[in-house]
């Protein structure tokens, strides 16, 4: 079984935003939750990278872990999902996830936040697949119909992949030699400090 | 000797004297690295993490560092959103499902589990003259008011605080996880409203019995004979208060104080920001962990107490429920402070006086 991945491809990431704007149209997101963002480092700066951020899905979920209710679950697919009707909006996800996945609709007075919300890998939730109800609550469940996340699948640069990890990891690895190697090599640059930089 | 043996032999030490050699020649090698087409850079965009102009980016430390918390820039309004990793929720995570739950849990049982021990060697603390019948008004209704309005808010608060953390474990596989969904909620409201009230009791309670507690040199003696406690017949002498209730109103306040900071943080999560911490999230980790910590605290030191005063000690009870206690009760475990009030109502001051 493939296991679902998300890999942001630094290089080619030109911060245009279109993957969170995409993830925001297909799901319509409620205003305030930003269930992908662009980070961008060192920003108009030489070296500038900007990478997109999801929920990771990642294999020893944090947010599965501390959650009070139990209320996530992982596919076989190894995505991350969980249930808004068990959710109880406590916060402790968003304490727990280092990617800042987890979004809340209201601001928490009184711990009031509402629901979580996050990325689905645009695989909805425990409802029926495609019913009204499941759309509502989580967006639109694309695996089930056989596609992969919007927000990788409109990528202007290919910046953004997602799918089988393994298939994405092959991507990745031929657009690495084909980047070239040497003093561009990863860890270059530490392994001879003072030498050629990169 | 064979022909065959030495001739191996020979082919050994051939095989040595290659592998020293290109092991040199390899060493060798290495000090003519990097290559000569190497194109060298700048410090400054060493640090940066410049690229050169085959648009690779390979500084580790650069991604490294992302790991540490380096705060990128977002285009969305909520600009903590620029932290890309904040590893400190991974650690939240396994502090608190590691050790706060497994030594809270430690601290609980080892509670609960000494008391019972207590109560089946010691049994209950009677008052040994027997009851006298006379009864001495002890608190009064205002002291009970707060008493009571604390305790009723910490126990909701408690049981819905325990459940916050031990519940997926223990209700779970009892009750399901839609039926405990819907415990939680509920006690996740509770605890946010009953909050209110427990503020409102600590401060009452504050109020109500701060003037008798102060530690005073009855309270050594009271240490060393272990309150009595231990053996029977033995009743160190102590004026309103003995050590052991100043230690549970010691508690109660500053862990109660401790709590309402916390929770008041927890409950205004971007509007009271006198937490220590970088970003929101950070505040948030460190009010839940010392939240759970006190809290937990509080619930060891509240059990003790509930003990005592139920069916640890006879005639101890009623000083919180109808006010008065046993005369043989004060002169057994408050010597000082019936003797005080003797020598008021034999002065002529015949209102005795309760703890407000």
């Amino acid at each position: 079984m493939a296991r679902m991945k998300f890999l942001c491809d630094a290089e080619r990431c030109i911060e245009c935003n279109a993957c969170v704007t995409a993830c925001k149209n297909e799901h319509e997101v409620p205003w305030g939750i930003n269930r992908r963002r662009v980070v961008t480092l060192s920003d108009g700066k030489p070296g500038e990278r900007s990478i997109s951020v999801a929920c990771m899905h990642c294999s020893d979920a944090p947010c599965m872990a501390v959650c009070p209710v139990d209320c996530f679950y992982q596919t076989s697919d190894g995505i991350v999902l969980h249930s808004k009707d068990l959710c109880i909006g406590c916060g402790y996800c968003f304490f727990a996830c280092p990617f800042g996945a987890p979004q809340y609709p209201q601001s928490g007075n009184f711990g009031s936040r509402g629901k979580m919300d996050k990325c689905t890998f645009c695989a909805g939730g425990p409802e029926e697949d495609n019913s009204a109800e499941e759309f509502q609550k989580y967006g639109r469940n694309r695996i089930a119909e056989g596609k992969l996340p919007i927000c990788a699948e409109m990528c202007a640069t290919k910046a953004l992949l997602a799918g089988d990890g393994d298939i994405v990891s092959n991507i990745y690895r031929e657009r690495v030699v084909g980047r070239g190697f040497g003093s561009g090599a990863w860890g270059w640059g530490r392994a001879y400090p003072g030498g050629a930089s990169n | 000797m064979s022909l065959h043996n030495s001739l191996a032999r020979l082919f050994v030490c051939v095989l040595i004297a290659i592998s020293i050699f290109s092991y040199s020649s390899i060493a060798h090698s290495q000090t003519v690295r990097p290559p000569d087409s190497a194109v060298n850079q700048s410090v400054e965009e060493e640090t940066t993490g410049a690229s050169n102009t085959l648009g690779n980016n390979s500084q580790s430390d650069y991604w490294r560092n992302l790991r540490g918390g380096v705060q990128g820039t977002v285009s969305i309004p909520d600009k903590n959103a620029g932290v890309m990793v904040q590893s400190e929720g991974w650690e939240w995570m396994l502090f608190r499902n590691g050790p706060l739950k497994t030594y809270g849990w430690y601290a609980l049982a080892a509670m609960v589990g000494s008391l019972v021990l207590f109560f089946l060697f010691r049994g209950q603390i009677k008052v040994e003259s027997g009851m006298s019948g006379e009864k001495i008004l002890r608190f009064s209704k205002m002291a009970r008011f707060g008493h009571w309005l604390n305790a009723s808010a910490f126990v909701v608060l408690a049981l819905t605080g325990l459940n916050m953390l031990y519940g997926r474990d223990i209700l779970i596989p009892l009750i399901g996880l839609e039926g405990f969904s819907t415990v939680t909620v509920v006690g996740k409201f509770a605890h946010n409203w009953g909050a209110f009230a427990f503020i409102l009791g600590i401060v009452w309670i504050f109020l109500s019995f701060v003037a008798k507690n102060f530690v005073s040199k009855e309270d050594f003696v009271w240490v060393i004979k272990a309150g009595g406690m231990l053996k029977k017949g033995v009743h160190p002498p102590a004026k309103f208060f003995n050590f052991g209730e100043k230690v549970v109103f010691w508690s109660a306040i500053i862990g109660g104080v401790g709590v309402i900071v916390t929770g008041l943080a927890l409950l205004f999560p971007y509007q009271l920001e006198f937490i220590p911490g970088e970003l929101a999230v950070h505040k948030m980790q460190f009010a839940s962990i010392w939240h759970s910590i006190i809290g937990l605290g509080l619930i060891v030191v509240i059990i003790g107490h509930i003990y005592i005063g139920t069916i640890g000690m006879e005639g101890s009870l009623s000083s919180m429920t109808t006010g008065y206690v046993d005369r043989n009760w004060a002169k057994e475990h408050h010597s000082l402070w019936l003797e005080e009030l003797d020598k008021k109502s034999k002065s002529g001051d015949t209102t005795t006086k309760p703890a407000e």
